[in-house]
């Protein structure tokens, strides 16, 4: 069975249909990644799932229960987290209250916690800093970590690698793979060459439609494709 | 929210022009088929609010800002005309000066407050005018050398306006009746209301017609979406904003000639801005003709629903709180729970509701 | 240059600004007892109005929902709290500390219930329908503002209630040549504490970090799993009652009140949160402050202006700084 499935999700934002028919079978584990131009629909995809955007007809599944018009709150506590694309970050509060704030108990888990210390050991450097002074790259690390400060079934990533620096990017993809051991990701990206060395799966995603499924060996094999379904952002 | 936007051909389009047609007869005609003295200031207030609705229409209904300040412009052009004349007598030069001065100073305090605060957050713009219009409230009634305090001002008119002014006389040298209508100067002081808010209710109907209106409407509807306003668009509402200023202030002008006195209880108060707030959601925010059966409904309402309540209050005097509350003085309470459910449930009011309901 | 602007930021920045306001006053006004006892004036107005804005900027902060109605738990404060007190006359005229204590307290307390339940039937009622939409929520928050000034008029009437104060808070202390009222003391002192219990809330319990970071991200604190309406109702409430508080306390620094007191308070409210920046209390706190100073010093100098300042205020700090001095990090 897979973990997420959605079926002909559709999205309207305000008088604009935005998603006309997203299909997507998501099996658990790994990375899967989504690819698609600017404006094709893959932050709707996200926030749909999330119940940002209250999709209508189709249905979201995620572990055999329909989730689709549930509460973001409560979907969240299904155990799905999301990094959006701004990160999300609370520039008010330091790093420890940004953490903090995502724990269930409202304290924590010291092997949770060591985890992420070693997946991104700038976290504790910057413990006790406002969110808000901290660089895009130090920002992306403290969202990323948010997410795992729980365990989570499934981690909704988009677009983290924008705007930062390579070395950092790097960074990025090797906590990805890490975190990926036990916990199911999908990364929506458009920088290819991340994602190509990250997933297993992927879909692409055009005019807010599924025009491509598969797994990224057959994808990366296939030149023709890439260049049809990806343009020049390739 | 409403659109403005409705085909021309509909049924409930019909049905709000003939309503908006009649309400024009009777105004029209409201000396001859009316023949009190109550009746024709009953359509004389109606006249001058359906210009200041319309013209805050322009703002609300199709801008989509909330300002509070629309009473403050009718009072500079009220207040206007009232000092000048009272400085310098009667005559028409006083009213045309005074009407000059006020749209002058509301024009300037208007790209003030509009360049000031349309740049920031909308949300804002509604508190600025809220405090912009109590601070000039106050200042009128504290600078009553100029102003008249509390008290206002009383002052004579142009001669022609004067109820004692002969506009045709019989053979025996009295005034003229038609159709038992006196042909004197309070007639013409009637017709002189009626032409202007006319004249400037067929203009606004001309601007929302004309391509600002399209643009204005674009506005709105991306507002939501936009977090950061443009500075183009801040010059469109700065300058809708203006507009509608002139508007406020030409009819203040108008009424201060009706009324022969000005003073913050008919020119200036809060009072006054809801009332305008209440025809425009009753009328119908987004259409020019919601603004004409609002105003209508809810001067009526001002000066015979108080009659009403009056009997009701003395009807329930039995029962605890509900003749207070059913005092004529306590209409407002009434008439607030009405909008709260009006914005709720109708929020198109009742020209668009009609509007909507028969194009299905 | 950058040196003195980082010595001031490091001492406080904008925070400063009331302090420069006073030190500036004290040459103006000359006479070192006029300006103290305009000072503390200043700081207990302050505070009071302090206790009516919070609440209002929070409101904002959290859902985006402006309460144009915000004043009616000023008024109904004020109204409530006056008449404990006129009930409660007996214990007031009393010698005994206690008693007069107790009178205080009790009417304050009653003004404090009477607002949150007032902004639980408000946020339910009146504000939740219009969630999202700011148009219909100044129609309808301004309609229901205009219903409680009716029912206002209609329970206590349009005549002027007059307000007892408690035997121990009447009268002056005097500071060196400085008369004080000491109810504006108490009132200082009321506000500070409320300030520094907001304070410790928000900074100190998971509560307060829920309310910070809604503030600033709602539907990030959503995907994290909390309700925000849950939190927004508690908000709502709490703002009201404070603002019931304010009005409370008003009523015994004006000790005779009318039904437009709301109206009135109501400009300065806006003025204030428009000052200080939505969404923060340290903002609030700020161009509170700045608003009863101001308002003081300038009715002392030049009392015709006293209204006007306020405003004159407002434009100029805008055109400084079109968010306010202090507004939450967005």
């Amino acid at each position: 069975m897979s973990l997420l499935s959605l079926k002909q999700m559709k999205t309207d934002i305000g008088q604009y249909h935005v998603l006309h028919d997203v299909t997507l079978e998501l099996p658990e584990g790994g990375v899967f990644v989504l690819l698609g131009r600017n404006g094709a629909g893959k932050t709707t995809t996200l926030r749909s799932i999330m119940g940002l955007w209250q999709p209508s007809p189709g249905s979201v599944t995620f572990r055999g229960q329909d989730i689709a018009g549930m509460h973001t709150s409560d979907i969240a506590r299904l155990g799905i987290a999301y990094v959006p694309e701004n990160m999300g970050i609370f520039g008010g509060l330091t790093v420890e209250e940004n953490l903090v704030l995502a724990t269930k108990a409202g304290k924590f888990d010291q092997t949770r916690l060591n985890r992420i210390y070693e997946l991104f050991p700038a976290m504790e450097k910057f413990w006790t800093k406002q969110a808000w002074s901290l660089s895009g790259g130090q920002k992306q690390m403290l969202a990323v970590s948010r997410a795992i400060i729980e365990p989570r079934d499934l981690i909704l990533i988009d677009e983290p690698t924008k705007g930062l620096a390579p070395s950092i990017i790097h960074a990025m993809g090797e906590a990805f793979r890490e975190i990926s051991v036990d916990t199911t990701i999908l990364l929506v990206e458009q920088n290819f060459n991340f994602a190509k060395s990250l997933g297993r799966d992927m879909a692409v995603i055009d005019d807010g439609r599924v025009v491509h499924a598969g797994t990224m060996t057959d994808f990366i094999a296939n030149q023709e494709l890439q260049d049809s379904l990806l343009g020049l952002s390739a | 929210m409403n659109t403005a936007v409705t085909h021309p051909a509909n049924k409930g389009d019909l049905i709000v022009k003939a309503i908006v047609l009649v309400i024009a007869a009777a105004l029209l005609f409201a000396p001859f088929l009316f023949q009190d003295v109550r009746s024709v200031e009953v359509a004389a207030r109606i006249c001058i609010f359906v210009v200041l609705v319309a013209s805050y229409d322009l703002l609300i209904g199709y801008t989509g800002i909330v300002s509070f300040a629309h009473t403050m412009f009718f009072g500079f052009g009220a207040y206007g005309v009232a000092i000048l004349l009272k400085q310098m007598g009667p005559g028409w030069g006083p009213v045309v000066l005074g009407t000059l001065a006020g749209v002058t100073v509301s024009i300037i305090v208007a790209t003030l407050i509009g360049l000031l605060s349309l740049r920031v957050k909308a949300i804002f713009f509604a508190m600025i005018t809220l405090a912009a219009a109590s601070v000039v409230l106050v200042l009128a009634s504290q600078l009553s050398g100029f102003t008249g305090g509390e008290d206002g001002i009383t002052y004579r008119v142009p001669d022609l306006f004067k109820p004692a002014t002969k506009l045709m006389v019989d053979e025996d040298g009295k005034v003229l009746r038609i159709l038992g209508v006196k042909m004197n100067g309070k007639l013409a002081a009637y017709y002189f209301v009626f032409l202007t808010c006319f004249i400037l209710f067929l203009f606004l109907l001309r601007v929302v017609a004309s391509p600002l209106g399209t643009v204005l409407e674009a506005i709105r509807e991306n507002e939501g979406r936009a977090e950061g306003i443009g500075y183009r668009v801040v010059a469109y509402r700065t300058f809708v904003f203006c507009l509608a200023a002139t508007m406020a202030s030409i009819a203040g002008s108008v009424y201060a000639v009706w009324l022969k006195y000005t003073g913050p209880d008919t020119a200036l108060s809060f009072a006054i801005m809801i009332d305008i707030l209440l025809m425009v959601v009753i009328g119908g925010m987004g259409t020019m003709w919601g603004a004409v059966i609002g105003a209508t409904l809810m001067v009526l309402a001002q000066y015979y629903l108080r009659d009403l309540m009056a009997v009701a209050s003395e009807a329930t005097s039995a029962i605890p709180l509900l003749p207070d509350l059913l005092a004529p003085d306590r209409w407002l309470f009434w008439l607030g729970i009405i909008f709260i459910l009006l914005v709720y449930f109708f929020p198109a009011g009742l020209a668009g509701t009609i509007m909507k309901k028969e194009s299905h | 240059m950058t040196n003195i602007s980082d010595l001031v930021t490091r001492a406080g920045g904008v925070f400063l600004l009331p302090v420069a306001v006073a030190i500036v006053a004290f040459f103006l006004i000359g006479v070192p007892s006029s300006w103290l006892t305009l000072t503390i004036a200043g700081l207990a107005m302050g505070m009071m109005i302090f206790l009516m804005a919070s609440g209002l900027s929070l409101v904002f902060g959290l859902m985006d929902v402006l309460n144009f109605g915000h004043s009616a738990f000023v008024s109904f404060g004020a109204f409530v709290a006056a008449s404990v007190l006129a009930w409660l006359s007996g214990w007031l005229g009393s010698p005994s500390v206690i008693l007069n204590s107790l009178a205080l307290i009790l009417a304050i307390a009653a003004a404090v219930v009477f607002g949150l339940g007032a902004g639980w039937f408000f946020e339910r009622v009146i504000v939740k329908p219009v969630y999202h939409d700011h148009l219909r929520q100044i129609l309808i928050t301004m309609g229901a503002l205009i219903v409680a000034e009716q029912m206002i008029l209609a329970i206590w009437g349009g005549a002027p209630v007059s307000v007892p104060r408690p035997h121990f808070l009447e009268g002056s202390i005097i500071i060196g040549d400085a008369s004080v009222e000491i109810y504006r003391i108490f009132a200082f002192c009321l506000g500070a504490a409320v300030y520094v219990a907001l304070h410790v809330l928000l900074n100190r319990t998971r509560i307060g970090l829920l309310i910070r970071a809604g503030v600033e991200n709602r539907e990030m604190v959503e995907a994290l799993g909390f309700r925000i309406d849950r939190l927004f109702i508690g908000v709502f409430m709490l703002g009201s009652g404070l603002a019931a508080m304010g009005g409370a306390m008003w009523a015994g620094y004006e000790t005779l009140i009318t039904p437009a007191l709301g109206a009135e308070m109501m400009i300065i409210v806006f003025i204030v949160v428009i000052i200080g920046g939505l969404g923060s209390i340290q903002g609030t706190l700020l161009g509170a402050i700045m608003v009863g100073l101001f308002a003081n010093y300038v009715g002392f100098l030049a009392p015709k202006m006293a209204l006007a300042s306020n405003m004159i205020l407002m434009m100029v700090i805008l055109l400084w700084r079109p968010s306010g001095l202090a507004p939450a990090v967005k």
